[in-house]
This record gives C-alpha cells, sequence and structure tokens, in this order.
C-alpha cells in the first residue's frame, strides 16, 4: 500500500503517527493527574465523599489513559535511533542528556509511585496515599518539562559547538541549552493545553450526567469544577499562545508567515487573513478574507508596520504552507469556542442557573473532544512550521534519518497503523463506557470497577482484603454532610 | 577509571535491572496459559500490577542512557536491529494495556490474556535476539550501519532469543513461587524446575557458541591471565544451578528468586567480559562511541542525585506490596 514512497517519507509518516497517538494520552493524563490530586486534597481537607467518589470514578479512567500513554511513549523514546539515527548521532550529546533527565527525574517518579495511588489506599494510610498522588501528578509535569526542553531546543537551538565529526556539542552552559529562547513559551501553552484537554473532557462528562439527571450531585460537582477551569484558563491560554506567536516571529518568520499566509511581503501593514485557500504554486491565498493592517497590529503593535513573506525566504527553505495555516486556524478557532464556554458558564453561575441550562450542557458536550483537536492542531503548527529543517537551519529532516530500507520503513508503519488503531481504539471505547456510567456514592476504586477479580473469581470478600471499596479506607469524617 | 568506563557500567547495571525486573514480569506472561483462568491467573497477574510499570521504566534508562551516553552505539544498534524493535515495541504495547483491559472487559478477558502471553513472548524474543545480533557484530561503514534489514537473523540469535525466553520464564515462575502459596505455589515450582533446566542449557550453548563465533571472543576467554578468571565461572554457575534446582524443589520460599537473578548476573558479567571493550562489536569501542565529556559529566550529576531516591521509592514500592498475594489481591 505504500509501495510509492521513499523511506524517509514513510519515518516522516510514522514519526508523525505514533507521536500524534501518544501525545493524546499525556495530554489528558497531565491535566488529570493534577485533578485527582485536587479531588484527593479536597477530600483530605473538606471529608465530603463527594470528593472521594469523583477521585475514585476518574482514576479508573486515569488508568487506562496511563496505560495507553505508557506503551506509546515508550515507542517514541526508541524511534529516535530506529528512524532517525543520523540525528541521534549528531544532536545525542546535547538532547541525549536532557532526556535522561526525563527518565531519572519524571518517569521513574510516576512508576515508582502509580502502584502505590492505584492499588495502595488501603496499604498506606490516607496521607501517604495522597503523596503517591501528588508525586504521580509532579512526575507528569517534569517529564512535560524535560521533553519540552528537547524539543525547543530543536526549533530554537543555542548554546551548542560544532564538533570536527559533525556532531553538535554542549558548549559552555548546560542552563542555555534547557532553557532555549523557545522552552518557556512552549512549557506553559503545552501544559495550560493539557489542563484544558482534561477541564472539557471532565465537564463533558458532568455535562452528559446532568443532561439525563439535572439532580446528580456528583455530575454538578465536577461540570462546575470543570467550567472554573475553562473560564479561567482559557483566556491565560489565548495570552500565552500570542506572545508564543510573538517569540516564534523573533526566531522562526518563515513559520508564522506560513501561519498567516503571508506569501508576499507588506511594506506597509500586513492584513490578516482570517480564512482562504492557500495555493502555494501561484503563491497567493485564494477567496482570501482579511482584515487590513491587523496583521501587523497584532505582531508589531503598530497598523503600518512593514512585515517581509515568503518571497524573502529561498523556497526550498519554506514549510508547507497549507498544512500550518490550516491547523493554526483550527487551534485558534478552538480556542474561540472554549472561551465562549467559559463566559457562558460564568454568565449561567451568576444567574444561578449553571445545572439548568441544557443548552450550555448540550454544547460542553460537544466540545469534549475539542481540546485534543487544538493540541493536535498546534503541534501540526510547531512541527510542521519548522520543516524542511529537524535541528531549525542546522540539519535537515532529509539529512537526519537512518538508513533503512524502504520496505522495512513500510512494513512497520504498516504495522503501527494496524496495532494502535486497534488496540487504542479499544482502550478509548473502554474509557467512553466508563464514561457512560453515572457517578455513584460509594464508588468503586481503581480495579474494581463492577468486573474486578471478584466476580470472575466467584469469592465474596471480607471488607478488610477488600481495598477498593469505601469501607475499606480511613472513613471520612462522621460529621460531614453531601452538599454540592 | 574514566567517564566512559563508568558510563559502561551504569549502562550495564541499567540493563541489568530491566532484564531482572521486567523479566519476572514477562516471565509470568510466557508462563500464563499454564494457569487456570480465574483465580489463579487473578493471583498471578496482581502479583506484579502494582509493580510492571516501574519495572518498564529501566528499559526506557538503558536505552535513553545509551542515546545520552553512547549515541554514535544508539544510532548504530537501532537501525541495525530495527524488526527487531519493532516487534519487541509491539509486545510491550500489548502487554502493557492487557493489565488494565482484562478487568475492564470480562467478555474479552481470555483475549487479552492471550494478548498478554503473546506480547510478552515477543517482546522477550525480540530482546534476547537483539543481544545475540550485537554479539555477532554489526556492520558499519563511517558512522552508520552497512548492512541489509535481514542480518540479525541467525542461528546464533535464535539461539539467544530462546534462551532470554526461558531465562524469563525461570524469574518469573521463581517469582511466583515466592509470591503465592497452596496449589498455585506448587504448580509455580513445577514450571521453575523446567525452566530452570532449559535456561542452563541454552546458556551453556551460547557459551559455547560464543567462543566459536569470533576469534577474539575466544581469545577473551581462554588466553592467559583471563583464563585464570575465566576457568572458576562455570564452576560457580554449577553450584549456583544446584542449589537453583535445590531451592527450587524444596520448600524455597523467595530463595529460587535470588538464585535465579545470581544465575543472571554471571550470564551478564559473561557477556560483558565477552565483548568488552567493543560496545558495538567488532568496530566501534566504548571510547569510539561516547559522548563528550561535558555530557557525560552533566548526566553523572544527574545519576548520582536521583539513583538512591529512585532505589529508595522502589523498594518502598515493592515493600508496600509485600508478602504472599491474597484472594483479592490488590484489586
Ligand atoms: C523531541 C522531539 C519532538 C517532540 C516532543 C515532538 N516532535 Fe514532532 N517531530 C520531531 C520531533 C519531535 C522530529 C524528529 O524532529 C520530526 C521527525 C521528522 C521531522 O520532520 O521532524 C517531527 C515531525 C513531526 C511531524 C511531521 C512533520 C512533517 O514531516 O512535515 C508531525 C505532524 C509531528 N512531528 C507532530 C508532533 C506532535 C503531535 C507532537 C506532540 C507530542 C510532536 N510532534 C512532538
Ligand atoms: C518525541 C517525543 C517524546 C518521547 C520520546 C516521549 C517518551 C515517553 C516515554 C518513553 C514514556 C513512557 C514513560 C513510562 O514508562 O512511564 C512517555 C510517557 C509520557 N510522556 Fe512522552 N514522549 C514524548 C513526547 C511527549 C510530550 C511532548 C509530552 C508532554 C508535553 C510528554 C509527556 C509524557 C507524559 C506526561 C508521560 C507519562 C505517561 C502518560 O501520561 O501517559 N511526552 N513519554
Ligand atoms: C486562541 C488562541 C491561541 C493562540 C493565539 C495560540 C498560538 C500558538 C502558536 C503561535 C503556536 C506555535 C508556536 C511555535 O510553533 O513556535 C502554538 C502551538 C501550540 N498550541 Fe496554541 N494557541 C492558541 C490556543 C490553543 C489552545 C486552546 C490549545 C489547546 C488546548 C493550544 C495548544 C497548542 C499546542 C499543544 C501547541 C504546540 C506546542 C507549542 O509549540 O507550544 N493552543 N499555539
Amino acid at each position: 500500500m505504500f509501495e510509492n514512497l521513499d523511506a524517509l517519507l514513510l519515518a516522516r509518516i510514522q514519526f508523525a503517527f505514533t507521536i500524534s497517538f501518544h501525545f493524546f494520552f499525556p495530554a489528558f493524563s497531565i491535566g488529570l493527574a493534577s485533578y485527582l490530586a485536587v479531588l484527593e486534597g479536597l477530600w483530605l481537607k473538606t471529608g465530603k465523599p463527594v470528593y472521594l467518589d469523583l477521585f475514585k470514578y476518574w482514576i479508573k479512567i486515569f488508568a487506562i489513559a496511563f496505560a495507553m500513554g505508557v506503551v506509546s511513549g515508550i515507542v517514541m523514546s526508541y524511534q529516535f535511533g530506529t528512524n532517525w539515527s543520523v540525528f541521534s548521532d549528531l544532536a545525542g550529546p546535547v538532547v541525549g542528556p536532557l532526556m535522561a533527565y526525563e527518565v531519572l527525574t519524571a518517569f521513574f517518579l510516576e512508576a515508582g509511585f502509580l502502584g502505590v495511588m492505584l492499588f495502595g489506599m488501603n496499604k498506606v494510610g490516607r496521607k501517604l496515599h495522597f503523596a503517591a498522588t501528588l508525586m504521580v501528578a509532579l512526575g507528569t509535569f517534569v517529564s512535560a518539562f524535560w521533553i519540552l526542553s528537547v524539543n525547543s531546543w530543536m526549533q530554537t537551538p543555542v548554546g551548542y559547538i560544532m564538533g570536527e565529526n559533525g556532531q553538535f556539542l554542549p558548549g559552555e552552559s548546560w542552563w542555555d541549552i534547557v532553557f532555549n529562547p523557545s522552552f518557556p513559551y512552549r512549557l506553559v501553552h503545552t501544559v495550560m493545553a493539557a489542563y484544558l484537554t482534561t477541564a472539557f473532557v471532565v465537564g463533558a462528562v458532568g455535562a452528559w450526567h446532568l443532561l439525563k439527571d439535572r439532580a446528580n450531585p456528583h455530575a454538578r460537582k465536577m461540570f462546575s469544577m470543570a467550567m472554573w477551569m475553562a473560564a479561567i484558563v482559557t483566556p491565560l491560554q489565548i495570552f500565552a499562545g500570542d506572545m508564543h506567536g510573538l517569540n516564534t516571529l523573533e526566531h522562526q518568520p518563515a513559520k508564522v508567515m506560513a501561519m498567516e499566509g503571508h506569501y508576499q511581503s507588506h511594506p506597509e501593514g500586513a492584513p490578516l487573513i482570517l480564512f482562504g485557500i492557500p495555493d502555494s504554486e501561484a503563491k497567493t491565498v485564494r477567496y482570501a478574507i482579511e482584515i487590513p493592517k491587523a496583521s501587523s497590529l497584532i505582531l508589531k503593535h503598530d497598523l503600518n508596520a512593514p512585515m517581509a513573506g515568503l518571497d524573502t525566504i529561498p523556497d526550498d527553505e519554506e514549510p508547507p504552507v497549507g498544512m500550518v495555516f490550516w491547523a493554526f486556524r483550527i487551534m485558534v478557532g478552538i480556542g474561540f469556542a472554549m472561551l465562549g464556554i467559559g463566559l457562558w458558564s460564568l454568565w449561567g453561575r451568576v444567574r444561578g442557573r449553571l445545572y439548568d441550562m441544557v443548552w450550555l450542557h448540550r454544547a460542553a458536550v460537544l466540545m469534549g473532544p475539542s481540546g485534543f483537536a487544538a493540541v493536535l492542531a498546534g503541534w501540526i503548527t510547531t512541527e510542521v512550521g519548522r520543516q524542511p529543517y529537524v535541528i531549525y537551519g542546522l540539519l535537515r529532516t532529509a539529512d537526519a534519518a537512518s538508513p533503512l530500507d524502504a520496505p522495512a520503513v513500510a512494513a512497520s508503519l504498516l504495522a503501527f497503523i494496524l496495532v494502535y488503531f486497534t488496540v487504542f481504539g479499544i482502550g478509548v471505547w473502554y474509557i467512553l463506557k466508563l464514561m457512560g456510567k453515572s457517578p455513584q456514592a460509594g464508588e468503586l476504586g481503581a480495579k474494581r470497577g463492577d468486573v474486578g477479580p471478584i466476580r470472575t473469581a466467584g469469592i465474596t470478600p471480607g471488607p478488610t482484603q477488600n481495598p477498593g471499596s469505601p469501607d475499606t479506607l480511613p472513613s471520612a469524617k462522621p460529621t460531614d454532610k453531601e452538599r454540592v | 577509571m574514566d567517564l566512559t568506563v563508568i558510563w559502561a557500567f551504569i549502562i550495564a547495571f541499567a540493563v541489568f535491572a530491566y532484564v531482572v525486573m521486567d523479566g519476572f514480569d514477562l516471565g509470568i506472561g510466557i508462563l500464563f496459559p499454564t494457569f487456570q483462568p480465574g483465580r489463579e491467573r487473578d493471583r498471578a497477574m496482581n502479583s506484579i500490577a502494582p509493580v510492571w510499570d516501574g519495572n518498564e521504566t529501566w528499559l526506557v534508562l538503558g536505552g535513553g542512557g545509551l542515546f545520552a551516553a553512547f549515541p554514535l552505539a544508539y544510532a548504530v544498534i537501532l537501525p541495525a536491529t530495527y524488526p527487531l524493535i519493532i516487534a519487541m515495541l509491539l509486545g510491550l504495547v500489548f502487554r502493557g494495556v492487557a493489565f488494565e483491559y482484562r478487568w475492564r472487559d470480562p467478555g474479552h478477558q481470555r483475549f487479552w490474556d492471550a494478548a498478554f502471553t503473546g506480547g510478552s513472548l515477543v517482546a522477550a524474543l525480540a530482546q534476547g535476539m537483539t543481544l545475540g545480533a550485537l554479539l555477532q557484530g554489526i556492520e558499519v561503514e563511517g558512522r552508520a550501519y552497512a548492512g541489509s534489514w535481514w542480518d540479525w537473523l541467525t542461528p546464533y540469535t535464535l539461539l539467544t532469543g530462546l534462551g532470554t525466553v526461558a531465562g524469563y520464564a525461570l524469574l518469573g515462575s521463581t517469582w511466583l513461587i515466592w509470591k503465592l502459596d497452596g496449589d498455585e505455589q506448587a504448580h509455580a515450582r513445577k514450571l521453575a524446575v523446567r525452566a530452570a533446566i532449559a535456561t542452563i542449557a541454552l546458556m551453556g550453548a551460547v557459551s559455547l557458541y560464543n567462543i566459536s563465533l569470533n576469534a577474539e571472543y575466544a581469545a577473551q576467554w581462554l588466553t592467559a591471565p583471563h583464563v585464570y578468571f575465566a576457568a572458576p565461572v562455570p564452576i560457580i554457575t554449577a553450584i549456583i544451578a544446584a542449589s537453583l534446582l535445590r531451592a527450587i524443589t524444596r520448600d524455597g520460599n523467595s530463595k529460587p528468586f535470588w538464585l535465579a537473578i545470581a544465575l543472571f548476573f554471571l550470564g551478564m558479567a559473561g557477556l560483558g567480559v565477552t565483548i568488552w571493550p567493543y560496545v558495538v562489536p567488532p568496530g566501534i569501542t566504548i571510547w569510539d562511541a561516547a559522548a563528550p565529556e561535558r555530557s557525560q559529566i552533566f548526566m553523572l550529576v544527574g545519576v548520582a542525585l536521583t539513583m538512591p531516591l529512585i532505589i529508595g521509592y522502589t523498594i518502598w514500592a515493592y515493600w508496600v506490596f509485600r508478602g504472599k498475594v491474597t484472594d483479592e489481591g490488590y484489586h
């Protein structure tokens, strides 16, 4: 099925395919780990059982998402060597140590405490269990820190010296390499993206159960929490995205030209193209709907500032415009849609009708997967926009690939496509099934659900052996009343 | 000792930790079909559910450490064994998700149990064959792999692959002797005897093959002064093997597991002596492949600071789930 493609293109498709799948899971589990920590913290602080129930409801979903994130991540860490061996050899001395730090400071932390977080609640006591949850959440964040540092260094490489054998070698200071110019922006923007992705999933699940039963206390609680996130984090994210764009303009102007669809230079103020169809042959955007001079206003804060276009860049250094242009618009469009939901929920809250607004609930259900779409679109903007380079301005993607035969890569790509769609498709289906059930008072823990080993084994557990069940947990304060 | 040698030992340690720890997980996967569906399988699964993710992380450290400390070796070995690595990764996908999926979908539990076994088997075989492919030598030109994409497939690599499968089965069954009791423990003992015999036989075969594989390997072992160090190795191995079999058939509880680890340790140390000082035989030594000193030092600081903590909380996590698996397991 891939016989006409060369090994390089196949390797690029394979990398894009596997990383896109991988990133779906971290985008969800970074946010969900923090959400679980918040829920458990609130439960410990207030003693209200609703928080514990929600914790147990979401931890089952987290366990599945996390497993998928881990197995798809291991694929990524080996793929640098299998498919991009020239890149690995040349850039290894600089990016290798950062990835080693990721393993040492993040992956071990997550994996080491995950077992206790999932199954250890009645073995270690509340405080220690909460500590384990916090460690897992911290691990997901630290992991994002290092891997984004690597990616940002590839976008804005600094702090290196060239070795005689063509390798990139670390220069005077590791600090320069780790905190390279685009890293702070990318870290902030990506972590907030993960929080928003999770918030919209939680919000959609809450809204779904509210549509079925408006009085459902668990659904109310999670819907309300998610809507606070939407209202507060979305504006921050849009602001961060804008700052990120200014940073990109400084370091990777060609990418911004592609995002904006500016084939031509505009000496006296560039228009903001809202929509249109980029035509790279004719070097123009067809059917463009544009606001005159607005692009200069946004990017340079001056209506008449001159802006260079792709005509100033040699053709063989231009990124593919169409993909970047569209992906960017999808992300920004979703960002504003998220803002809309956030504002709508604030208005509902002010009127005291947050749980009665059926149309808001329907819209929130519809927006459930929007975070994933925005995150993917964002990465496509970033990664395609830096082409044809893998280390920006220094190493071309075409020169970075492994010396592999096309049939080898075609076979592996086909295998990844088949396995990922089946295995992760089924995993997502299990997650959706769990989400379809309403959270209950006395929700069961990570593994038990309704189909734990007990049922299959046909044994009725005694209370002390039954870590999943709430009556074996250190009990909530007896005076608590359910109040949402 | 120079930094490059220290790094070689760190990578070797990570690989050893991986082989032992994920080895028993994968071994249980390999033996899974011999357990009855229901209680037996659930208990076997529950004995590793809280720790498998941490165990697998050593694989990421082994690969990531190689990338960082010996980038050239990473860039040569992985393309040379491309189909094996991809097969291993896909195998690990199946076995990793099976931990969760089998509880989520009782209607298809049998299917996910099979995925657990298939994934474990493929991963173990691929790991062993990758090791064999490395030992038999990789063709290099300039800074890149120069062979074809089937070079790794030889009778020798099949032998190392099978040896690894048997060894993992040994680790898995001895782990189960430790974690289970009653009938299931008796069953694990039976499996362990067979796995031990197979492992020892295959280890012997691989060792002999090694010596015939290339003259330099033979020289490592058979010339003075090496031969004085080498001679006791088979004797020590025989003693450990005998005590292992005894411990398995007698009342040994955790003892068989520790002895199985000792056997693995000897095997790995032997391989280390064989290929030293190459990281990619026959052409690339550890010094050829090493990252510059600045990278080595930066990472060494990281290892020195984090490794004690990692080992500490890993032990704690095992300690939390110590003892026999109860009926309820950890669920
Ligand atoms: C550590 C580095 C790194 C990280 C964190 C990412 N990428 Fe990337 N990406 C690369 C390193 C890279 C690369 C090695 O540099 C590639 C491989 C081939 C290429 O062109 O660049 C690449 C290519 C690449 C392409 C193909 C572009 C093309 O060939 O035209 C896409 C669509 C993505 N990536 C998407 C993603 C997504 C969705 C990510 C979110 C997690 C992501 N990348 C993170
Ligand atoms: C090419 C790039 C990437 C590589 C090589 C990579 C590698 C890995 C590996 C090996 C794992 C499994 C770790 C384990 O065993 O627990 C993993 C999981 C994870 N990765 Fe990635 N990763 C990449 C991209 C990213 C990005 C861009 C992010 C976040 C911004 C990220 C965040 C995470 C997180 C949070 C986990 C934990 C598991 C989960 O949450 O699902 N990764 N990654
Ligand atoms: C509406 C306002 C937004 C603006 C102006 C904006 C701006 C940007 C820009 C300019 C980039 C590319 C940076 C580069 O490649 O150098 C980017 C990347 C990205 N965006 Fe957005 N964004 C917005 C909303 C969102 C939302 C709502 C999400 C997700 C929920 C998101 C997720 C991402 C991700 C994951 C990346 C790739 C990683 C990175 O480079 O930071 N963005 N964004």
